[in-house]
């Protein structure tokens, strides 16, 4: 097949194939100064692609705090890192691989967690752990059970053979995501405070090696293909595949590779492969890169440099090293059985050129690649209006309950992370089913908290508060560990951005999770953004998610999400924050409209952060026994969840002007759940008192094997333990094992 | 005495089960890459949990020809003290130093989380310092651990008191619950769950250790009684 000439990609507008508009194919031709061949329009289009170029985020992005004492680089490089003391610092980022799983759930997933890993050791971080977000429809559908299923099949398939723990990470259910699920995969990795390594291409004349896989003709138009199509109509041959084995190796290698010192620059090749790689390392380091095609190692005969640019491979690097110390890499990469191959070198001439038998059959400037990509100020809808909506109370606080337990969004998740291996480097001291993960840094006496957390119903009701929210929730889940908050990764899922409705969505959330990152100090160091989640027509709910990290000096501190079942009996629970009984933006509203209904819940970030710093002190006083925080699906949840952990049951105490029902599923944020020794509780009460949090002794653990629910003195009503047991640990086992039987049948 | 943890390209438990001997016993532990060729130096020989060679075609089965596991086998013969755990234990059966093979998990599903064993030989040089019929707890992770062996090789393994351990209740369907068994010599050891995990407090259990433990001491008896014969 012969490439289209210039002129034909101009006339037959061929360049619309390759993801450019007509506009920005003119800008091109601009840039260039004359018309673009079939590879430069290619590597246009892949590079001012939504996915590669954020064109329509960008400037909305810009009002994220980015800085901070504590934030080592922030974003534009491979990942952020953040400073956790003594020396030592982390390297974190999420991304999302949305539309490959909705295409091949398998390898969807696993190459997102390859890719993400490769991100972090870029950095000259050891990967540590690794967190994954997931949405998907409802579980009553076959297709959702089978894209949940091979999502988490992928996931474990690449993480646990590489040898990185998955410790955490959530997953929730809802129609919105039926026809477009969504893959978020976080790692998050350890180095030295001064270890830090850039992906630039400095040094003119030093050597540029690709290393790892072949170059083959799979994944082309990845990036392109992320950001266009409507997943429907998706082709599984753009999506990649993983080889987890290579990438081990490889992740051994480089950064055996890095701590010789011979690396000048690495970078991942992601989406759009040697293309962005080439380019953002050049652009980084403002200057050039020359690259001689015909030395790229490719797994078939007769690749063209136009495949060879846009292949999506996976397992491969680019690594410009300091000219003379090639043996170093040569050496490593031979014992790790490797390829690596030295295909062209640093310029100082600011273009991207490529060479192929002999000639030059592209040639770009860097900067109208990467810098000078396109930039939309898309249209914004107009406000969105809010309103607190009345919610008709048809369940019983009895069937409420158990509803909201087998709901699988706040269902029991074991079945998802026993298929993890979350263990693995021997570090993990508190792994799924934890408010936030904690894995401790090797030889110290130190753990990294982790979590992530983004609840779309709030910001599908209210933008701007639903995106507060999604900061707050994360960063809670750290502080109830006891860890101190450092920054934040993110991934904001939304629908499609040429629709002013959803830009105004994502505009509003911005402004949100910004809002909330400025008051508890938590930066944005890395994050990602994944627009034209859609399918038939239908944006999905917005959905930003947040993968919030912090620190724990002294893991004797941390606070369990529950007591141990030996001490449980006689503590006291007390509620931290304030009472509400508005049941707006709950799962309550949610199950009986159907639908999410009225405004997001309450927040307010100065009380969000005097818990966080609380729940701090609490941990550093060693006060608590255990501490969980209160979010979807209420109090009612987290003492369920609590005392089902520990398998004792208990009492609490609704306030007397509160009403019952929205009491205990409003989900208010700002709260946690206590659990404390009787002796400890005057001081439990002083520290919020000297922190100006509300604090209630909210009941006790072990003197009923239920949970009654008292108010005015009162029995309101009693609930089994062992009924809201089986409805949160059957709910997630059961809807993919009826389901089983049901294909079987 | 000396350890060496052999590492496979792949292998990723490495790390976890020196760090293991070195917190349970104190003692000095080498990783080794997998073209060793000698391991004459060492008294005891771990061969490490992960995905040695990708797993590809069958878990463990590449890694049987490497030249360490030739050390191995060599070392395994002169009595040395050999240890395989998950995917170590593979390498063992596939390398026919233990019998039996291990299947894919009944369910089909990897499997992580703590499970619930019961000590059956407290005699090996392994396990002396549990107590028989101790149940303890260390944890899985694999995808395939289902021991199978036919019933003559399972009843002779009974017989001879080489089942070490037993799960108080299958995570894979592993034919008579075995978790792990002892090679015809007494001196190997193979076991799908992964007491290097089992170490700190911090990590749920601490039973781990006292296997690390029991093997010290073995083998620090012997270099004893071998110094006092001298």
């Amino acid at each position: 097949m012969r490439e289209p000439t210039p002129e034909q990609i101009r006339d037959e507008r061929v360049y619309r194939s390759l993801g450019l508009t007509d506009a920005e194919y003119d800008l091109v031709v601009e840039k260039l100064g004359r018309l673009p061949n079939y590879v430069e329009a290619g590597i246009f289009g892949v590079l001012w692609s939504e996915h590669c170029s954020y064109k329509s985020s960008k400037v909305h992005l810009r009002r994220f705090p980015t800085s901070g004492p504590q934030v080592l680089q922030g974003p534009g490089e491979n990942a952020g890192v953040v400073d956790i003391g003594d020396g030592m610092a982390v390297a974190f980022k999420m991304e999302s691989h949305n539309h490959p799983s909705a295409v091949e759930p398998y390898q969807g997933a696993a190459t997102g967690v390859g890719g993400i890993l490769r991100d972090i050791f870029t950095m000259g971080a050891r990967p540590v752990a690794f967190l994954d977000s997931l949405r998907f429809g409802p579980l009553d559908d076959a297709r959702t059970r089978y894209l949940f299923s091979e999502v988490v099949a992928g996931i474990g398939g690449y993480g646990n053979c590489v040898g990185i723990p998955t410790v955490g990470g959530e997953v929730q259910f809802s129609p919105t995501y039926r026809g477009n699920p969504l893959v978020n995969a976080m790692c998050v990795g350890i180095l030295p405070a001064d270890g830090i390594v850039r992906g630039t291409a400095t040094g003119v004349g030093n050597p540029v090696f690709v290393v790892g896989a072949r170059t083959g003709r799979d994944g082309i138009h990845g990036a392109t293909f992320a950001s266009a199509e409507d997943p429907e109509e998706k082709e599984r041959s753009a999506v990649q595949v993983g080889d987890p084995f290579l990438g081990k190796l490889l992740m051994e290698a480089c950064l055996e590779l890095i701590a010789s010192g011979a690396v000048v620059g690495i970078q991942d090749m992601g989406a759009a492969g040697l293309t962005s790689s080439s380019a953002e390392m050049a652009s980084r380091a403002g200057g050039g890169l020359e690259l001689v095609l015909d030395r790229v190692p490719v797994r078939e005969e007769g690749m063209t440099p136009y495949e060879m640019m846009l292949s999506e491979s996976q397992e491969r690097m680019l690594v410009v090293l300091e000219r003379g110390r090639e043996q170093v890499a040569f050496d490593i990469f031979q014992r790790y059985g490797l390829e690596v191959a030295d295909v062209g070198r640093v310029t100082d001439d600011g273009r991207l050129r490529l060479i192929w038998h002999g000639e030059v059959v592209g040639d770009m400037p860097v900067v109208a690649l990467v810098d000078e990509a396109p930039v939309y100020e898309r249209p914004i809808g107009p406000d969105i209006t809010v309103e607190s909506a009345s919610i008709p109370t048809s369940l019983s606080a009895h069937e409420a309950w158990l509803a909201i337990l087998a709901h699988p969004s706040v269902a029991d998740k074991r079945w998802v992370y026993r298929q993890y291996d979350t263990m693995v480097r021997a570090q993990t001291v508190m792994g799924p089913g934890s408010d936030a993960a904690l894995v401790k840094v090797p030889g110290m006496d130190k753990a990294i908290a982790m979590a992530t957390d983004g609840n779309s119903r709030y910001v599908a009701l209210n933008p701007r508060r639903g995106g507060q929210i999604a900061v707050a929730e994360a960063v809670r889940n750290l502080a109830t560990t006891g860890a101190k908050p450092l920054a934040i990764t993110n991934c904001l899922n939304f629908g499609n951005p040429e629709k002013p409705e959803v830009m105004r969505q994502l505009s509003d959330a911005i402004d949100g999770m910004a809002d909330a990152c400025k008051v508890l100090d938590t930066p944005v160091v890395s994050g990602n953004v994944s627009l034209y989640n859609e399918s038939r027509g239908l944006d999905i709910q917005p959905t930003p998610v947040v993968g919030a990290v912090g620190v724990i000096d002294g893991i004797a501190k941390r606070l369990p999400s529950a007591p141990a079942r030996e001490v449980a009996a006689g503590l006291e629970l007390w509620l931290l924050g304030r009472e509400d009984d508005r049941l707006d933006g709950t799962l309550y509203g949610e199950l009986v409209c159907g639908q999410p209904v009225g405004d997001a819940p309450y927040i307010d970030l100065a009380e969000e952060r005097r818990l966080h710093e609380l729940l701090q002190a609490i941990a550093g006083a060693q006060v608590a026994v255990a501490a969980h925080d209160v979010t979807e699906g209420g109090i009612a949840a987290a003492v369920a969840e609590m005392m089902i952990q520990c398998d004792v049951g208990g009492e609490i105490h609704a306030p007397v002007e509160m009403e019952l029902l929205g009491w205990l599923f409003s989900e208010a944020q700002g709260r946690a759940l206590v659990a404390v020794e009787k002796d400890c509780a005057a001081e439990l009460a002083r520290l919020a008192d000297t922190h100006a949090v509300p604090a209630r002794k909210l009941g006790s653990l072990g003197a009923t094997d239920d949970v009654v629910v008292r108010q005015a003195g009162d029995t309101a009503f009693t609930i089994s333990l062992t009924a809201l047991r089986d409805a949160f640990e059957r709910a997630i086992p059961m809807a993919l094992q009826s389901a089983a039987a049901g294909a079987s049948a | 005495m000396k350890w060496a943890v052999v590492v496979f390209p792949g292998s990723n438990c490495d790390e976890d089960a020196a760090q293991a001997v070195r917190e349970a016993t104190g003692d000095a532990v080498d990783l080794v890459w997998h073209d060793a060729t000698d391991l004459s130096a060492y008294d005891a020989i771990i061969l490490p949990g992960g995905f040695s060679y990708g797993d590809y075609l069958r878990s463990g089965a590449i890694a049987r020809f490497s030249p360490a596991v030739e050390a191995v086998r060599r070392e395994v013969a002169e009595g040395k003290l050999v240890l395989g755990i998950c995917n170590g234990f593979q390498v063992l059966t596939e390398s026919h130093l233990l019998p039996g093979a291990l299947l894919r998990n009944n369910h089909l599903q990897f499997r992580c989380e703590m499970v619930e064993l019961i000590v059956d030989n407290n005699t090996s040089p392994f396990t002396r310092a549990y107590q028989l019929g101790e149940r303890i707890q260390i944890p899985i992770a694999h995808g395939e651990g289902r021991f199978h062996a036919d019933p003559e090789t399972v009843a002779g393994l009974r017989n001879e008191g080489r089942i070490a351990f037993r799960y108080a209740d299958s995570p894979n369907g592993s034919v008579a619950d075995i978790a792990g068994i002892l090679g015809e010599g007494g001196n190997v050891l193979g076991l799908m769950p992964h007491p290097e995990r089992a170490i700190f407090d911090w990590m749920g259990s601490v039973d781990g250790r006292r296997l690390f433990q029991s093997m010290h001491q073995y083998v620090e008896e012997g270099l004893a009684h071998a110094r006092a014969n001298a």
